[in-house]
This record gives structure tokens, sequence and C-alpha cells, in this order.
């Protein structure tokens, strides 16, 4: 009779995990489906460097997460493992063809991720001892130490020049000779598709579990069994380990590795990438990686200041969106559930019209100081008009821009904050919303 | 071997003074308002790069008055508009924030100033040996920048013990969780004590710019070694931050100053064995280490005392 | 028959204050204790000596008759001791299930492992189903539990509590901040979730505790000045002058 009485409730969780399990590995089958069949679409050189620069970051992105979304551990230094593993990977493929051992490429990332995780192992006990602000001093100073070290130690360094190799010269798998950038961007690919398998799965353990917890409540974990500074160890000698994975995935690439994989530059990028992309959700870290790495790319061409532009951006995902762009779309949701995504998109349109002013403004504003100052003077080209960057036209305009912009902007979000609360209201009264 | 004790020792005190302006602003903004400030050295670089500026200007002696009270009035903008908006989304968005902010300042000063070192001078005033000791002029620059330093050194102190604000920010340091309970006036309170922290960290910039190097990396540069330093000294501890700052600075002075190294101590390793890690150890000078000497200090402390030297808290 | 909790001239020194003084408390296996006392006697100073929170200055802490005091507090949960808090101690962000599921890990020996799916583990999923169950929160599964009201985030507290199955279970004024309705509630889901087990709780509502325990102990100023059954505790002239006192004015 309790068998019964229970029945009814748990069939309907049976349901519901079914539908959701078969949406799961469709959306997992898409993006693997994807990644195979973009080379094909765009087969420029050009275009393929980009998607393997794009798959190694995500891979960076998403194992700094399991320290920044996952534990709480916001690390200023997690590209020490990423260098670390770029150099051990370097060192493997030319102890390979040196001693010829029967090791072809693709296992090579792997070397990779347990020299990030080596260094992971031996520091991380007494990094993770503390959290919080804390660990992010400590992160920052294990950085820079390991950063400066690494140009004394020039043996295993290289020092300024770094340590390169071949890739092609490896024992081949396969008839594969990795000698074209297709075959490597496939290789990355498939090493993107096992670490996020891996990552993801991370979450779903009792391990992941508990980071979660340690990261909302460390005092409270206690409590429940648990040794908040185990969880940490564990969850950092992850975080390590995928690092070096992508390190070495980096390694392969580029076929050298540097003392830039493991400097500051490198981890405010993955820092940046991860953030923005929103640490609260798994898919997060790969949507700010593909934006950051793609916005790397293409500033670099237009602006000599797109570091300042990455700057500003992150600025603004943290003051006004802190969940970044992955929280901003799940905000979106429930409404979406509820039907009632429509009443806030026109308030959306209009509120675009003045900010895209404002964004507009800025960017002529910036623009033309840096030009101005930089000495080259060549014009701004802002959606086909050419603005001088000497002239007062271009001055005014980005006055008239930047202020105008900013207070029709406010008025305009205000609105779409009505508009929010009233949509949310109507989904909370369906039971979408909590 | 005298000279160079003494000519690092009192380099090193002027370093560690230095460090000691800019700690200080950091330990008390980061015990009352629990914001670890990164862009610390980056209003240092600022005040740098405004005192260069204005004394293109305006000559040296009125930019070192206005270029920190710029840097301090940034700095209240700062916490106004920028971080009394994310303490709702807690420390580490407060902490991304100023992260956010270093990067963008570094950038912005690049975009100003370009990327390779500015002409900043040592006023024509101060520009002579002060006095000389065995073969070396010591430029009365530094005499001067030592002289501020301890000036303000003891207006601090003065502050601290006397007035109603000092009190305040004495009872925060010991008991953080007080801090709440200040009144409605709290805002105003991290408003003056952030501004103050800056204008702090702007004049050790306007008077280390023309004595050191004023570059658009200089806060990237100094800014790890500031959190060493408040870490090293124990979080929140004023008197722990002056040791630490003291420490650091002669040890990285004299680190720099020193040439020896393994070989030359113990004599060149067989050099059949080839190039190595330990080669790589047994030839590097103290002076090419000197830069990893502050992280080494940190690994130690933290495993030998996690709270710091005059630490008390956990976190 | 060891007691379950054994407190021996304990004493806890913030600085040159002493919140706790010649501490003395035993409390017998199956008993449900109460601690009254004043605001500021050290009520929850004494939880946290227990639990670990904060280690003595001097004297000892016996569970089941081994040494705890000194040891950290995921040791001695471990050895089958488990706590609530007065202030809501949740895991904000993650779901109700989620946090109950999270205290019932490691009591299932499941402990730090990576290699496991955690929804596939089908004695974690019963248990804290039935936790869920006991503490009528099911419906609320899918809610992360900063969202809940009070009285659910005081409910879920006490599912985290009991969740580990520790045979001594301490609850930090678990009905602060209720209504009278949601008061009972809560007794009469204590009362059912302890059924068995040793409790120590910590309450203001005297109705609650002399409802509720067996047992009661006075703690004035960092001392236990009477400690006996309800009827003896009404009865004594100390307990009357120093606490119950003040209330019948």
């Amino acid at each position: 009779m309790n068998a019964k009485m229970t029945s009814t409730p748990t069939s309907k969780i049976v349901d519901t995990t079914v539908g959701d399990g078969l949406r799961f590995y469709g959306i997992w089958l898409a993006g693997i489906a994807v990644l195979i069949v973009l080379p094909l679409i765009f087969s420029s050189g050009g275009s393929l460097t980009s998607f393997s620069l794009i798959g190694i970051a995500i891979v960076f992105a998403l194992s700094y997460n399991i320290l920044l979304g996952q534990t709480g551990l916001l690390s200023f230094g997690h590209a020490v493992h990423y260098g670390l593993g770029g150099f051990a990977a370097c060192h493997m493929m030319n102890a390979v063809v040196s001693h010829g051992w029967p090791i072809p490429l693709p296992f090579i990332p792997l070397f990779g991720g347990l020299g990030g995780l080596a260094f992971a192992l031996v520091i991380g006990w007494v990094m993770t001892k503390r959290a919080g602000t804390v660990f992010s001093m400590i992160s920052l100073g294990i950085a820079e130490l390991v950063a400066s070290s690494s140009l004394i130690l020039r043996s295993v360094f290289g020092g300024e020049s770094g340590i390169s190799t071949d890739r092609t010269s490896l024992p081949k798998i396969l008839g594969l000779s990795f000698g074209p950038q297709l075959q490597v961007y496939y290789l990355i690919a498939f090493w993107l598709v096992i670490s996020a398998i891996a990552m993801y799965a991370l979450t779903r353990t009792p391990l992941g579990r508990i980071s979660n917890a340690v990261r909302d409540n460390p005092e409270r974990v206690q409590f429940i069994g648990y040794d908040p500074h185990v969880v940490r160890y564990i969850a950092f000698c992850f975080a390590g380990f995928f690092a070096g994975v992508a390190g070495g995935l980096a390694a392969i690439n580029f076929e050298i590795a540097n003392a830039a994989y493991l400097g500051a530059i490198q981890s405010g990028l993955v820092l940046f990438s991860t953030f923005i992309g929103g640490v609260a959700f798994f898919f997060g870290p790969i949507l700010g990686a593909i934006l950051v790495t793609y916005l790397q790319l293409g500033l670099t061409s237009v602006t000599g200041v797109w570091q300042l532009y990455f700057g500003i951006i992150f600025i603004g995902i943290v003051m006004l969106s802190p969940g970044g762009i992955a929280g901003l779309i799940m905000m979106h949701r429930p409404l979406v559930r509820a039907g009632t995504l429509p009443t806030v998109i026109p308030s959306y349109l209009l509120a675009a019209v003045p900010t895209l002013a404002l964004a507009c403004g800025v960017i002529l504003t910036i623009e033309s100081i840096a030009r101005t100052h930089s000495g080259q003077g060549s014009p701004i080209n802002l959606f086909g008009v050419a603005f001088s960057p000497a002239s007062p036209v271009t001055w005014a305009s980005a006055a008239i821009l930047v202020a105008g912009g900013f207070f029709v902007a406010r008025l305009s979000w205000r609105r779409v904050g009505e508009a929010w609360d009233r949509a949310t209201t109507i989904a909370r009264d369906r039971g979408y919303l909590a | 071997m005298l000279e160079l004790i003494v000519i690092s020792t009192l380099n090193g005190l002027l370093f560690g003074m230095l460090l000691f302006l800019l700690s200080s602003g950091l330990t008390v903004i980061f015990s009352m308002m629990g914001v670890l400030n990164f862009a610390h050295a980056s209003f240092y670089m600022l005040g740098a790069f405004f005192g260069y500026q204005l004394t293109k200007w305006i000559g040296f002696w009125p930019a070192l008055l206005l270029a920190p009270l710029l840097v301090g009035a940034i700095g209240m903008a700062v916490e106004r508009y920028g971080l009394r908006n994310t303490h709702k989304h807690g420390h580490v968005a407060e902490l991304l924030l100023t992260f956010g902010l270093a990067f963008a300042i570094e950038e912005i000063v690049a975009m100003m100033w370009g990327r390779s070192p500015v002409d900043y001078r040592v006023p024509a005033l101060l520009d002579f040996p002060a006095f000389t000791i065995f073969s070396t002029n010591y430029p009365a620059y530094k005499i001067f920048m030592l002289a501020v330093s301890i000036l303000i050194f003891i207006v601090l102190l003065t502050v601290l013990k006397r007035t109603r604000v000092g009190l305040i920010v004495q009872a925060a340091l010991t008991h953080p969780h007080m801090v709440g309970h200040l009144g409605h006036n709290v805002g105003r309170i991290f408003m003056l004590v952030f501004g103050v922290g800056s204008a702090l960290a702007g004049i050790a910039g306007v008077i280390a710019g023309p004595a050191l190097v004023t570059q658009s990396d200089m806060a990237a540069a100094l800014g790890p070694i500031l959190f060493v330093v408040i870490v090293f000294g124990g979080l929140g501890s004023l008197p722990g931050a002056f040791i630490a700052s003291l420490v650091i600075g002669l040890i990285q002075t004299f680190a720099v100053a020193l040439n020896g190294s393994l070989a030359s101590a113990f004599g060149p390793l067989d050099p059949s064995a080839g190039p190595s890690v330990l080669t790589d150890i047994w030839n590097v000078t103290i002076a090419q280490v000197a830069p990893i000497v502050p992280y080494l200090l940190l690994v130690i402390i933290l495993i030998v005392r996690p709270m710091g030297l005059m630490g008390t808290r956990e976190t | 028959m060891t007691a379950a909790i054994e407190v021996r001239a304990v004493e806890k020194r913030f600085g040159n204050v002493g919140i706790i003084r010649d501490l003395n408390l035993s409390v017998a296996q199956g008993e449900r204790h109460a601690i009254i006392g004043p605001n500021g006697a050290g009520k929850s100073t004494t939880f946290n000596l227990i639990s670990g929170h904060i280690k003595p200055t001097s004297g000892e802490v016996r569970l089941n008759g081994d040494v705890i005091s000194g040891l950290r507090p995921f040791e001695i949960n471990r050895r089958g001791l488990s706590r609530s808090f007065q202030v809501t101690n949740v895991f904000a962000r993650m779901s109700v299930w989620e946090n109950v599921r999270c205290a019932v890990l490691w009591a299932t020996g499941h402990r730090y492992a990576f290699w496991k799916n955690v929804d596939s583990l089908s004695e974690v999923r019963e248990r804290t189903a039935q936790i869920l169950d006991d503490i009528h929160l099911t419906h609320r599964r899918d809610v992360p539990a900063g969202l809940l009201t009070y009285a659910e985030q005081r409910e879920l507290e006490i599912g985290i509590t009991i969740a580990g199955g520790a045979t001594v279970v301490m609850l930090d004024e678990p009905t602060a901040g209720m209504s009278h309705a949601e008061t009972e509630r809560a007794v009469s889901l204590i009362r059912r979730l302890t059924e068995g087990k040793t409790l120590v709780i910590v309450e203001h509502d005297m109705s609650v505790v002399f409802g509720l325990a067996d047992r009661i102990s006075v703690l004035v100023y960092g001392h236990i000045i009477a400690s006996g059954t309800p009827e003896e505790i009404r009865r004594d002239p100390k307990v009357k002058e120093a606490y119950l006192g003040e209330e019948a004015h």
C-alpha cells in the first residue's frame, strides 16, 4: 500500500527525467555535430585557426569554472596550470621524438593535463587552506612566483624564446601526420568533447555537489561531515588538470610553449571569458570563451585599444549582470515557459536604440582619444560612417551620443524593468517561478 | 661592502616606506569594507602619471598637492558609483570590479601616455646629491621621498589615534563586524576612507614617479607585491603591514644589490653535466632572484604561519 | 551506560573575558535535554564548544565516552553528532533537494567520490526523498534554499541537521522567530524526527521547553546553576530567582 501511495508522484518525476534526458543528450549530440561540421562550412585557414583557438579557450574556461563557479574560488593565477601543461606537453613531445617512444600525438594533451595536475597537487594544499579573498591574493602571488621563476629556470622553460617542438615528427596514428590545421582542429575538438563531458560529469558527482555546498557555505559543510579544505583541494586539482589539457592543446597548436602561457594576461583572459559567459551555468564559460576569443581575434585588426574594450565589457557585466550572458539568457526561461516573454520584447527593442547610441558614443570617444594620442589619426569607421579623430564634429557627436544615449537609455531601461516585473508576476502566478 | 650595506639600507627603508604608503590604505579599506582593492596599485600609477602631466603644466610642487587630490576624487567616485552598487552581489563581485578597473586603468594610461616610460624628472630644486658616503652620491630627492613618507606616516598615526574617524577606523580593524553598526553615515565614511586610501596611493605615485620608472605597466608590477605585503603582515593589521613593508623593502633592495650566486660562492659545477635545473639554480645571481623573493616569502609564511606575521583573523 | 554527551569542567575565555566557566553537563542516551537561560548566558557558545565550532580553553567534552574536545567540526560530525544553527545556515544557491542530499552524502559513505553519478545513488535518493517528506518540503524540492520562506528555511535547517543520521542532535533555537502555529508544527516535527535519538535543544519558548524536554539545564553567566526534570526545575528556587522569576513579573 505504501508503494502504491508513493508511486503517483515518482512516476511523474520519472516522466520528466526521461524527457529531460532526451533533450539533454540532444544538446550534447548537437554540439558534437556542430564541431564536426564547422570546418566543412568554414574551411578557410583563418577560420580553422580561430576554431582551434576557441576550442582551446573553451577547455581552459571550463576548467576555470570548476574553481570559480563550482567551488567559489576566484583565482588570479589559473594560467600557471595552463602554461605548465603546455611546457609538459612540449617536453613530452620532444622526449617522444628523441627516445622513439610509441606515443602518438593525440595522447600528448594527457601529459599536459598531468603537468597542470602535478603543480596543483604540490601547491594546492597550502593554497586552498583558505578561501575567499585570501585565496585570490595567494593565487596571484603564486602565479607571479611561477612566471618569474620560469625566466630563471632556463633549462626547463627555455628563457625568453620558450621551448619549441614539432608535432609532425611523433609516431603516426591512423595515418594522420597532424601537419594540416584541419587535423589539429579535429584533435582539439576531440579533446574538447572528452574534457567537456568529463567536467560536466564531475559536477554531477558527490564531490561536485559538495563543491557547490562549499561555495555557498563552507562553515555549514563542516557540520555535515566534510572538510572544506579537502573539497577545495580536490576541486583545485581537477581544475589544474583540465587547464593543463588546454595548455597541452595550445602547445600542439602553436608547436611552442613560452613564458607568456603562464603569465598574468592569460590568467586574466580566462577569468574574463568565464565571468562574461556566466559562472552559474555549465555552458556559461563556453559562451564566454567563444565570445572573448572571437572578440580578441576580431578586434585586434580594427582597433589598437581592444584590451580597453574588454575591461569595459567586463566592468559592465560585473556591475549590471553578475550572472554573465548565461545568467541573462536563463533569466528568461520562466517567462518563456509562462508565455509572457513577448510582453517584454517591445521594451527591449525600445531600450536597444539609446543603448546602442551610448555604445557608439563611447567607442567614438575612445577611438578619437586613442588615435589622436598615437599620432596616426586614421579615420574611425563606425557602421560605414567615417569620422576623423581630430575633427570637432567627431568630438561633438561623441559627446551628444554619450550624454543623450545615457539619459534616454536610463529612462528606457526603467521601462524594461516595469515590463519585466509584470511578466514575472504572471509567471509566478502560473507557477513557473519560485 | 659597508658602503653597499648603508646605501641598500637607505634604499630599502625608502622602498619599504613607499610600500607602506600603499599597503596602509589597502589594509584599512580591506578591514572596513571587506574589499580587496585590486586597483590600489593603479591609483599609485595614476598618481605618477598625473604628477608627470601636472608637473609639465604647472610645476612639481603644485602637482604634488593636486595629483593626489585628483586620485582621491577618482577613488571616491569608484566607491560611490562602483563598489556601492556591486556590494549586494558579494565580495567576489567587488573584487572582480576592482580587477576590471585595474585592467581598464592600465589600458587608459597606455592609451593616453603610450606604453614606454615617460620622462618624469626629479624637480630641479632637489636635483643634487644630499651627501656622499664613501664614493656614492646619495640624491637629495630620495631623502625628500623618505621625509615625505615619514611625515605622512606620522600624520596617519595622529589621525588614527586622535580623531573620531580614526577611532572608527581602529574599531573597524579589530571588530570588522561592528562596522555595520556605525549608523546612517557609514556610506560617507566608506567613501572617505576609500578616497583617502586612494589619495595616499596617489602621493606615493607622485613622489616615486621621478625616482622609479613611470610606465603603464608599473601598477601590474607593484600590485602583486602589495598583496604579498598585506598577507605577509597579516590581513587587517596595520602594524603587520608596516613591518612587512619594511621587511620586503629591505630584502628586495639588498637582493638587487647583491651579485653573488651559488657558483661564485662554491665554484662552478662540473661542466660535463650539461645544462639542467641544478645549473640554472647554481648560476643564477641573487639580483636575478630578487623579483621572486617576495613570493617565496609568501609561500613560506603560508606554510609556517598562515595568518601572517601579526594577523589574528582567519579571513 | 555512558552518557551521550559529557561536558567536564569546560572553560572558555575570549581574551580576559570568561564566557563559560566550569561548565558541567551530562546528557544521557536517548534523552531530550533543553538548555535554557537568559540572553547572553552562553547557550550558543556551549553549542559551539560541544560541536567543535570553537575550542574550549580548558576542560573536556566526551561524545559516547570518547573525548571530542579539540577535534574539528567535521570529525565530531562523523562520530555521530549533528547540530543546527540559530541563524539560518543553509546552502542558499542550491535547491532544497541538493541541500538535503549533500547532508546525506557523507553518512552514506560516498565522501569525496568523483567517479560516481550522484543521481544514480539509490540509497542517497531514497533517504533524501524521505527527509524531504518528513520536513514537508517535497513540493519545494527544486526551489533554491535562499528563496524559501523563513519558516521553510528553519525546517530545512532541521532537515539538514538530521539527514546524516546522527544519533546526537543539537538544535539551536529551532523555533526562533516563528509564529505560534509554525512553532507547534516545528515542535511536532522535532519530536517525530528525533525519536530514539539524543536531543539537545536551546530554546526561549518555555512552552516548547517544558513540553518537549525530559531534562532541563539552566545556564546563567556561563555556568549551569541547575539541572533536572522539568518539575524539579520549576520548583528550584535558584532558577526562580535567576531566570524564571524575571519572566513571572
